[in-house]
Parts: structure tokens; sequence; C-alpha cells
């Protein structure tokens, strides 16, 4: 069902964990739907990202998605940052099933949560970063009707 | 070889030896139609009302009240359906339950879309039906009540003699799905007033795409399947002869090993239940506690998800299964644990064991040594256990 690099990200997690006294922390997702994930940004007087780790509840997918993402930010700047998309997450990962696409989603949201929380703190804009929705599935297709 | 450890048998069992054994010449040298006239195809015929004999014998039931079918799915949506059908007349209401299996759940939604009402029953949190608001859901247009023998998921067995007095006092129609029931546990249809029962083949080592479904003589339910006059005109298609055959050999072996072999997977269930138990922390069992089928044990635990737990389970040679909503595809954990009152955060944290036959003390061990090692993993990963232990530090 997923990809070796989806199941090496799930098996190993990559920056796993928490940042005390965070520069900015993201959490997206409900548990209601399945799926959590917080991210933790230590970014530094350059907007650089000089850490970063998560934590999260939902399925392989999920995981994989966090730990990829985090691989992404880090060490980067927060214009950088900004340009990874779940896209760009997915990619990464060698392509996710169908029905995981929501999770890259998730990761992209969580990164932007974490981004805004930051923001927020200095008192800064960061170009192009909308406040991130509270619930990523809101707006997701319907099923499509039987028969 | 590497190790595996298969406790998914609610899902599906392997194939017997002796069933197979049983089936395999009637793939090869005796291919012939059972509905020909010649004496090398009519043994045929025989073979299989020897099978209707043995699965009748088991239930208690007259060999012309089995009627073969390709699997639980087709008994459940044939029972429903044309149950429905034959007595419009008389109502266009039924009596079905939350906790049932998605045969009779999505057929139950297609009735409704073609005029007929159907009343969804709640259950306890143990996943039991309860008669009074049975009682209180028959009308005097209800037609027929379907309640399952035992649940799929969390293995909880309903009062179905109960409900079958119930339903024969009120001459109200009773179809069980007893797919999960059947070879596990004694049914007998005429002490539990049952009048449609739906089994299949391959719950109980026998092979898949085989099922039956019985209907008590007099209940005049038509053809689902129309054709040729197979199955007393009443199910056509030339029969799955090999498939008929491993059926009723299961059968046969289900009823003559029962009594050891389920009381040998009741002692390792409830070994598994009271370790899991014990062993890790913040999680609870699902279904019935002693109301439960010999084989199934059904555990939340809290702040983790189904789909991680069986990743990682199947990376040690486990196989389970989970009513999380990542194994569904859909985004709603499962019907059933949400019946049962489960917040959808502990419902997605499910893990569904189900033992078979040879399954043994020491896979017991192996799987609660591991899910304790993943459990406790997973947790240490998840933003829920984080917030827990935070609120849980600061309360002190
Ligand atoms: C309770 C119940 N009913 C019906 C079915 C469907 O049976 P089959 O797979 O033979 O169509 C199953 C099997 O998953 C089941 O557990």
């Amino acid at each position: 069902m997923y990809s070796e690099k989806v199941m090496d990200h799930f098996e190993h997690p990559r920056n796993v964990g928490e940042i005390e006294n965070a520069s900015g922390v993201g959490t997206v997702g409900n548990a209601k739907c399945g799926d959590i994930m917080r991210i933790y940004l230590d970014i530094d007087e350059n907007e650089m990202i000089r850490d970063v780790k998560f934590k999260t509840f939902g399925c392989g997918a999920a995981v994989a998605t966090s730990s990829m993402a985090t691989e992404l930010v880090k060490g980067k700047s927060i214009r950088e940052a900004m340009q990874v998309t779940n896209k760009a997450v997915m990619e990464a990962l060698d392509g996710l099933p169908p029905v995981k696409v929501h999770c890259s989603l998730l990761a992209e949201e969580a990164i932007h949560a974490a981004l805004w929380d930051y923001a927020e703190k200095h008192g800064i804009k960061i170009e192009g970063l909308e406040k991130p929705k509270s619930d990523i599935h809101e707006g997701e297709e319907e099923e499509e009707e039987e028969y | 070889m590497e190790k595996l450890i298969y406790l998914d048998n609610a899902a599906t069992t392997k194939t017997a030896p002796e069933v197979l054994e049983a089936m395999l010449p009637y793939f090869t040298e005796n291919y012939g139609n059972p509905s020909s006239v010649y004496g090398f195809a009519s043994k045929n015929k025989n073979a299989v009302n020897r099978q209707r004999e043995i699965i009748a014998d088991a239930l208690g039931a007259k060999p012309e009240e089995i009627y073969f079918t390709a699997g639980g799915s087709e008994a459940d949506n044939w029972a429903l359906k044309a149950a429905a059908e034959a007595y419009e007349e008389k109502g266009r209401h039924i009596i079905t339950t939350k906790i049932e299996h998605h045969a009779i759940l999505h057929t139950g939604e297609y009735l409704e879309k073609r005029g007929f009402q159907v009343t969804y029953l709640n259950v306890d949190e143990d996943g039991m039906v309860s008669l009074k608001e049975l009682k209180e859901a028959i009308r005097p247009d209800t037609i027929l009540i379907s309640v399952m023998f035992a649940n799929n998921e969390i293995g909880t067995l309903e009062p179905i003699k109960e409900i079958g007095e119930i339903a024969h006092e009120r001459g109200i129609l009773f179809h069980t799905d007893a797919v999960q029931a059947f070879g596990q546990v004694p049914i007998n249809v005429d002490e539990c007033c049952i009048d449609m029962l739906s089994a299949s083949g391959h719950k109980l080592n026998g092979p898949k795409g085989i099922g039956f479904l019985y209907i008590r003589k007099g209940v005049k339910i038509r053809s689902f399947i129309h054709g040729g006059a197979q199955e007393r005109k009443r199910r056509a298609g030339t029969e799955n002869v090999p498939g008929i055959i491993g059926l009723g050999a299961a059968a046969a072996r289900a009823v003559r090993t029962m009594k050891e072999r389920t009381a040998k997977e009741e002692e390792l269930r409830d070994y598994l239940i009271n370790r899991v138990l014990e062993e890790i922390p913040y999680c609870r069992l699902n279904g019935h506690r002693t109301k439960r089928l010999p084989n199934n044990a059904n555990f939340s635990f809290q702040f983790i998800e189904g789909e991680s737990l069986l990743i990682k389970l199947d990376r040690k040679g486990i196989c389970g299964s989970s009513g999380s909503a990542c194994t569904s595809g859909s985004l709603d954990p499962s019907h059933v644990l949400l019946a049962i009152g489960l917040p959808h955060e502990t419902a997605h944290g499910s893990l569904r064991l189900t033992l078979g036959e040879d399954t043994e003390r020491e896979d017991i061990d192996y799987v609660v040594d591991s899910l304790k090692e993943i459990v406790a993993g997973l947790r240490a990963m998840s933003p829920l256990y984080e917030d827990f232990i935070k609120k849980n530090q600061k309360g002190v």
C-alpha cells in the first residue's frame, strides 16, 4: 500500500519530539478524524529554522508526512519553508495512496500553523501565510453515492 | 521462515487440509453438472445433497431448508430484499441493529430508498441489543427482524433466543446473520425461533465464496438469482460443487471439533485479555466480557491510532485488524465502536485480535510483549498523550 520511503519514515521517523520554549508551535487536525499533527519550530534571529520536532497521532501516512515535512524545512529560511507544499512532501515520499493525500495537506498545514504562531509571537507578518484552518477536513469531497 | 502469527480469523480462516482434500476431486475427475441426467454427473447431485444434510443437522433444520449461496453477503442480501418484497403487502417496516455487518446495513439503506422503513436498534456499552427497545420498536406493519448472532468486530453474542421468541409471538419473520457464529457456538433454529439464517464457508476453515441461507419451510420468500431450477428454484446457477463440498466438510469438522477447539480458544482469549488489560495502561476491552465469541478480543488503546498499530504489528509478523477510519478509507471509525458509545478518538485506536485453532500460548505471549512495546512507542510520539501527561502533571 505504501512506498518504501513512506514505510522508512513511518518506521524511523525523523525529528520526533518536543522543543522547550519553541519559537512557534502549531497543532492541526482533530482526533475525531483520526489525525493530529503538532510541529515545534526553533527559529534563530536570522529567521532560519534551526531545529524542528513533531508529534503525530495518526496513520502510517500521517507519521511519514510529518517526518518528511520536518526534514524539508530543517535548516531552511522561513521563506523557503513557506515553499514546502503538500505536493513537495508527497513527491519526496514517492507518492501516497489517494485516500491518504489529506495527510500531506495536514503536514503543510502544521508547518504553516507553527509559522503563524511564530509570527504572532514576534508581531511580524510572513508573506503568503494565512491563518491556519482549524479543521483540514473542511470542504473535503463527499463520498460518491452508491447505486 | 519469517514468523507469522495470524490473529485475524474473523476476517477469514485457512482452509483446513481435510476440507481441501474433500474438495479436490470435484475440480478434476468429478466435474459433472449436478443437473445432468447421466450417472457420472448425478453423483454430484447426491454429493451436494449430502452437504445439505450435514449443515441441516448442525442447525437442527431440514436439508431442504438449506440454500447454497455465494457467501454470507449474498445470503444477507437475499434474506432482507426477498422478505421485504414478499411481505410488503403486510407492511413495510423492518427492524435491525446499528452494529450489523455492512451486508445488512447497506441492504437496509437500499430498502429505505425503495419505500421501506428501517429501525436500527441501539446497543448498550457491551454491544448488546435491548429487548425492551426491540419490543417498543415493533409496529403492526413490522415484517422482519434481523439481528446478528454474534458481532464480527467486538464478538458480542446477542440474546438470539429471546429475540426469536419475541418475533415468533408477534408473527414477525426473524433473520439472523450467523456468519461469525456458525461453527463457533451451538445453534438450533427451532429453539431460537429463527426463520432465516446466513452463514459463510470461509469463517470456519472452509473455502471463500460459498455460504448458505437457511429458510424455514413455509417462509415464502422468492428467488434472488433467477435462472435455472437449482436449489428448489430459489437460487439459480450451476452449483459451485467444490465449494459446497468444502462448506459441508468444514461444517462437519467445525461441529466435531467445536467443544475442544472453543474451550482452548476461550482460555487463550481470556489469557490475552487479562494480560493486555493488566499490563498496558489506558486501554479497554470492547464487547461483552463473557458473552462473546470464544476467539474474539477487541481493545482500544487511548492516544494512538489503529492503522499505525497494525503496520507495526505487521512488521513483527502479527496480523490483526482495526476499526480505525484509516483502515476503512473513510473518515469515520467503525460504526460498531461508535454504537457502543466510544468517542471517535478511542474508536480510532482499536485493535481486534481473533484467535484460530492453531493459536498457542506462546503466540499470545509474543503478541502481548510486542504490543506493550509498540503502544509505548506510538504514545511517545502522540500529541494527545503529551497533552494528557502535561495536564496530569499540572494537576498534581
Ligand atoms: C457478520 C458478517 N456478515 C457477513 C459477512 C460477509 O460474508 P462473506 O464474506 O462470505 O460475503 C461477514 C464477513 O466479513 C461477517 O462477518
